[in-house]
């Protein structure tokens, strides 16, 4: 069995992850060696071509690096500029920022739990082999899916890469009746997204815990996402406009992503179960009762169970867009002016992965002169290799397939979005 | 029962992603094709040739090219999908630029990495069957062309520009009535005049349409206020290179 002491474990191209990347474990003498997570998606430079671009484009183009997440990047990216020109946005707009944003948790995480990580759990390898025995839960999770992209077309005017947001608000603002027409299917899939709670909940899940630090943006009195100060479960705390002095980014040779850590502190986890950590007590009653109801305890550090985390984030998100929509009364105007200005602006939002920061430095004729954008995958990516070292190092018993299978599935806990992951900036070398 | 690849080069995803949002058809068409090799929503790979290749992102990197070529050899027909794969996308303003310096902004160590100084369109490498064009493509517009390589006729895609439909929809005109800038006139339908309908000029994601008149858009987007320097930026987006001729960058 010497196999089992020099082995070496490659998975050349991940599925049902978002982007393109790849896994190499390294085993010597019965011990793990080395993991890698291999980000191989072909660069983009959006950093680079977003220099003198007008202060309005960012929302646009940032959107395109993200087919999945298109409105975290609009949001950061309008928080960053409104930043800058010192634009505070009433909350009437503000808070239609935040509906959209619900649709987007939605479709994002019902894409991720049905589409690319329930198969996991079930033994398969896709939601389509699922579709084959269980054709009424896929079809649940579609049904699920379209009510967040449902909600995105409405306010964005497309699902991917929306046209109607704009720094300052938005082109138009959606009419009381058009959004009071999604309020029926929103309460069809508020009992749809409690049946997915119930439905993961009910997952083997295997015995792994992490103990990451976990960072996500607070906001006392409601589950943060498009606003917020940033917090971690290890007691730090800082402002938006302070994340450049905690938040270093490293480039290692195996990949196209950054690597980043807390300054002083490592490693660092983003995404649903920071969030869940540092905010849950904020979820509404019924996500709050629907998580306990599934066994998540006040912290969840089996990556494995961050699919129920996801699940009742979306309860908590499709709650909130009915709150939304019934408090809704349209903004007296569709924008607030934001007349460019030199300076420094900076965003945060939770984009589904996790925190996304973007950070613009505008002249005086609001051009952008240097832009940074923090996505949660490189935030997450020693974690994600942390986690895969040790998951490996208890499992080295397993042949070559399984452990390979397994390694996947550790990987799809953290939902990575390889496409975000591949477009980052390290101003300190900054030479524009 | 035919057999369906979906294929990623430099992109966002968004693409192929439209698929898997086809929420009410994607089990029909899952019925109606083999989805052979789907990396994105599915870990069984089956081996090719296959009938359909949908072919999203562009060519940025040397393994890129050789990788389009085989994807070429084993696809009866191959559709290309979004800005990236027909036009090379946003990551084509490389092209313009100088790709060492553009590295260098975003990576320590750009010795790192493996990239071609040009984003190129799928187009410039292999033979392409049709071409949806879109950031992102339209939902209708793919399920109509998997529907038609399917029974084997053409897919029907618009060459006529947005302003054909934006008229259909009954919007008002942004540039008339607002004086707001559009590049609606010069680029080519499929989005459905989404733009307009929120009051927002066209920013051009499908691309040019068929015989679009560049001095005439020109004299239009001057009216609207804008420099010189402003049309050529509105041209440089998601399309720039295809839009190349009408920007006066050539």
């Amino acid at each position: 069995m010497s196999h089992r002491y020099h082995r070496q474990i490659d998975v050349p191209a991940l599925a049902r992850v978002e982007g393109e990347g790849a896994m190499h474990v390294r085993v010597r003498d019965g011990a793990v060696a080395d993991v890698r997570l291999e980000i191989y998606e072909p660069p983009r430079f959006f950093e680079a071509f977003l220099r003198g671009r007008r202060h309005t484009e960012p929302p646009d183009i940032t959107a395109r690096i993200c087919g999945i997440c298109p409105v975290a990047y609009q949001m950061s990216a309008c928080a960053a500029i409104e930043d800058a020109c010192g634009v505070i946005l009433p909350p009437g707009i503000a808070e239609l920022r935040r509906l959209l944003y619900c649709g987007e948790w939605i479709e994002s995480h019902v894409l991720h739990i049905y589409l690319l990580h329930a198969p996991d759990f079930l033994g398969l390898g896709s939601a389509l082999a699922l579709a084959r025995e269980r054709r009424d839960l896929v079809e649940r999770g579609l049904a699920l899916k379209k009510t967040g992209n449902d909600l995105i077309d409405v306010i964005g005017g497309r699902a991917i890469h929306p046209v109607n947001v704009r720094v300052g608000g938005f082109y138009r603002v959606p009419a009381v009746a058009e959004l009071a027409a999604l309020r029926p299917r929103l309460r069809i899939a508020l009992d749809l997204a409690l049946e997915t709670v119930a439905w993961v909940a009910g997952f083997e899940f295997p015995e792994f815990e992490h103990d990451h630090e976990m960072l996500a943006l607070v906001e006392p009195g409601r589950y943060a996402i498009e606003s917020g100060t940033l917090a971690t479960t290890g007691g730090l705390t800082f402002d938006v406009d302070r994340f450049e002095d905690h938040i270093i980014e490293q480039q290692v040779p195996h990949s196209t992503a950054l690597h980043a850590t807390l300054a002083g502190r490592g490693r660092y986890l983003t995404g649903p179960a920071a969030r869940y950590a540092l905010n849950h007590r904020w979820l509404t009653p019924l996500a709050r009762q629907a998580a306990e109801s599934a066994g998540l305890g006040a912290r969840c550090v089996n990556p494995y169970r961050s699919i129920i985390v996801r699940a009742v984030e979306t309860v908590y998100a499709v709650e909130e867009a009915i709150r939304l929509i019934d408090a809704y009364e349209p903004p007296r105007s569709a924008a607030v002016p934001v007349p460019a200005r030199a300076g420094v602006g900076r965003g945060a939002t939770e984009a589904p992965r996790g925190t996304l920061f973007h950070r613009y430095e505008l002249d005086a004729d609001g051009l952008v002169t240097s832009a940074r954008i923090v996505p949660p995958t490189s935030q997450n990516q020693s974690a994600v290799e942390d986690d895969l070292a040790r998951f490996v190092a208890t499992r080295l018993d397993l042949d070559d397939g399984p452990l390979t299978a397994a390694c996947e599935q550790a990987i799809r806990n953290y939902d990575p979005c390889i496409s975000c992951a591949t477009h980052f900036l390290d101003l300190r070398v900054d030479r524009g | 029962m035919a057999s369906l690849a979906v294929w990623k080069f430099a992109s966002c995803d968004g693409c192929q992603l439209s698929l898997l949002d086809c929420e009410d058809e994607l089990l029909t068409v899952a019925d109606q094709v083999t989805i052979a090799h789907f990396l994105e929503a599915s870990g069984d790979v089956l081996p090719g040739p296959y009938d359909l290749s949908l072919v999203e992102g562009s060519v940025t990197t040397s393994a890129d090219i050789a990788r389009i070529h085989r994807i070429r050899d084993i696809s009866r027909v191959l559709v290309t999908i979004g800005a990236c794969a027909t036009a090379g996308g946003i990551q084509a303003l490389r092209n313009n630029a100088d790709v060492a310096e553009y590295a260098s902004v975003v990576y320590a160590r750009p010795e790192y990495l493996d990239t071609l100084a040009t984003s190129t369109p799928i187009a410039a490498h292999v033979d392409v069957d049709y071409e949806l064009h879109g950031c992102p493509i339209d939902k209708g517009q793919l399920l109509d062309t998997i529907a038609a390589v399917l029974v084997g006729r053409k897919p029907a895609l618009p060459a006529h520009s947005v302003c054909f439909d934006c008229k259909r929809r009954h919007n008002v005109c942004v540039v008339v009535a607002h004086g707001e800038p559009c590049l609606g006139p010069v680029t080519r339908a499929g989005c459905r005049a989404i733009c307009p309908a929120v009051g927002r000029g066209c920013f051009g994601c499908f691309g040019p349409s068929e015989t679009p008149n560049g001095p005439a858009q020109a004299s239009l987007l001057q009216i609207t206020g804008m420099s010189e320097q402003d049309i050529a930026r509105f041209y440089r987006s998601f399309n720039v290179e295809a839009f190349a001729g009408l920007a006066g960058d050539e």
